[in-house]
């Protein structure tokens, strides 16, 4: 009786029931701490949608616009809510092939309390299934800042039906499921960085955006008539909202209560920081003056720009991230629209998918397996540029060609489509009443009631 | 009896509405408008468009006087309304035909 396990194991004959007792209480206790994190994210990241997109947009309008235009986020939140439980959940994250999902999990089959180990180990798979629900509910929301004010209501519903299906599924099993083809981690073959939806979320939105606007056309009067937001209160108090939401986004994509979520926290913040102040200080020597406007357009920005980088950089290059996405975005919306004269209502392409697509190529240059050394095919790989791995930017604009190929060719068939089936605009006395009144027969301010 | 119609600066209200009351006159009516005349507007920028504004928000102050104080009614707006620069607003001035308390039928200058 020499060796010390045995001796230990005669001394105490309990002892292998202790250890698992400990081991399962230990588990536990690792799992309520995440659980309850990336329950309170999902929440967050709801709260986005609403009230926050539907305060920042629905400030921006015209205030015969204000109700319609929260309507367009607003809606999102049961429609999709549906369709995901139904299919969607499936399409995207059950094993398929490596453009889109299978329907292992149709009606949310099997999907309950038990975690699944591709995604989030110590979560129940229903915590990770209510959580990715909220990304795809906030996607097709950010695409109505571009058709506001104009669109039917009918046809805003039907588009993003089908748009959900046809771009956002594919897009995200393709980055985000087992065996997706832009997903190194679970079997993928291309090894595209994307944390929280830089490509999935606002690449594909704000190109969609810009194919609706310019499908759409120009609001009546726009550009030569005076259309000012009608309440920039609402719509900072909606943009602080999205900041204060990006955290369940961001650091909640870590699907942990971990040290990844912290430093995606961080990075998310130091981003938005930068952006704000960039967009200003660039308004200030453009126009003379700096803006509340301007800096919750560039805090949005910000917070868009470090989306996909948020979980693979250090502090420093996200206080660079911020910087150059609140530059980058001011110039696409004041001088690339002007310039082109597309009528992008609220700038969902010039600040999502311009602040998307920077993000997606500054991933490539800042991410590091020093902040997120998650294995990919079993070892920790250097990630991006600053890694040494030059040909990480190459994977990058892969996965951001990809994302705007099928933004731009899905939402222009679904156009298309319903167009023919029940026209997308409204007509022109219609516009000029306003959307509240001729789509849904209220008004958002009545002074004499 | 004359009716006057004073558009002034919003932020004139207040001395407006005060500086009458101190010389007796009760009744009037208000309104928010929007207007100019030589004073030029301002631009606005939301997102690089730039808008310029050129009607501004004014006050306008409708009051109904009898022929023996509408001189006094008339120094006294202008002096409240007064800071000197172009904006400040004008006065128009009427005759009244007739004016009626609706409560008991009263007419005339017993009526205002």
């Amino acid at each position: 009786m020499s060796n010390p396990t045995a001796l230990l194991l005669q001394a105490a004959p309990d002892l292998t029931a202790r250890l698992n007792a400990l081991e399962a209480a230990a588990k536990s206790a690792q799992s309520a701490g995440d659980n309850a994190w990336m329950l309170l994210s999902a929440a967050l990241v709801l709260m986005m949608t609403g009230p926050g997109l539907a305060l920042f947009y629905g400030g921006l309008v015209r205030r015969k616009n204000v109700l319609s235009t929260m309507m367009h986020s607003f809606v999102m939140m049961g429609l999709i809510t549906v369709i995901w439980a139904v299919v969607g959940y499936s399409l995207v994250f059950a094993e398929g092939n490596p453009f889109i999902g299978g329907l292992k999990y149709l009606f949310l089959n099997g999907v309950g309390k038990d975690p699944n180990a591709d995604y989030a180990a110590t979560i129940p798979q229903q915590t990770f299934m209510i959580y990715q629900l909220m990304f795809a509910v906030i996607t097709p929301a950010l695409i109505s800042g571009a058709y506001a004010e104009r669109i039917k209501f009918s046809a805003m519903t039907l588009f993003t039906t089908l748009w959900i299906f046809v771009v956002y599924f594919p897009m995200a099993h393709m980055v985000w499921g087992k065996g997706g083809l832009l997903n190194a981690y679970l079997g993928g073959s291309i090894a595209t960085l994307d944390f929280a939806g830089g490509t999935v979320v606002h690449i594909t939105s704000g190109v969609s955006a810009l194919v609706c606007a310019i499908y759409l056309g120009k609001r009546h009067g726009f550009p030569n008539e005076p259309i000012k937001p009608h309440s920039l209160v609402l719509s900072v108090i909606g943009a602080c909202m999205l900041w204060v939401g990006w955290f369940g986004f961001n650091a909640g994509s870590a699907l942990a209560a971990s040290g990844l979520a912290t430093s995606a926290f961080v990075a998310t913040h130091f981003a938005a920081a930068t952006a704000a102040l960039s967009w200003m200080l660039a308004e200030w020597l453009h126009s003379g003056k700096p803006s509340m406007l301007g800096g919750i357009s560039g805090a949005v920005a910000g917070l868009v720009a470090i989306t996909p980088a948020s979980g693979f950089v250090k502090p420093m290059p996200a206080l660079v991230i911020g910087l150059l996405a609140g530059l980058f975005c001011f110039w696409m919306v004041t001088a690339v629209k002007q310039k082109f004269g597309y009528d992008d209502t609220l700038d969902a392409f010039g600040v999502h998918g311009a602040g998307g697509t920077l993000g997606a190529i500054l991933t490539g240059i800042f991410a590091t397996s020093a902040v997120n050394d998650a294995p990919i095919n079993g070892k920790v790989v250097p990630l991006g540029l600053v890694d040494g791995n030059a040909m990480q930017i190459v994977n990058q604009g892969i996965g951001i060609l990809i994302a705007v190929g099928l933004a731009v060719v899905g939402t222009f068939i679904i156009l298309k489509v319903c167009d023919a089936l029940i026209g997308m605009r409204v007509d022109g006395d219609e516009e000029e009443q306003g959307l509240d009144l001729s789509q849904h027969g209220e008004e958002g301010y009545i002074p004499e009631a | 009896m004359k009716k006057i119609e004073a558009v002034v600066q919003p932020f004139k209200l207040e001395e407006v509405k005060e500086a009458l009351k101190n010389i007796g006159i009760d009744g009037m009516t208000i309104s928010e408008v929007r207007g100019h005349g030589r004073q030029k507007g301002h631009k606005e920028v939301y997102r690089g468009q730039e808008y310029n504004v050129d009607l501004l928000p004014k006050v306008k102050f409708e009051l109904v006087v009898s022929d023996l104080r509408f001189e006094e009614v008339l120094e006294t707006i202008t002096n409240a309304a007064r800071s000197g620069k172009i904006g400040d607003g004008k006065i128009f001035v009427y005759e009244v035909a007739e004016a009626i308390r609706i409560r008991n039928g009263d007419r005339g200058d017993a009526a205002i």
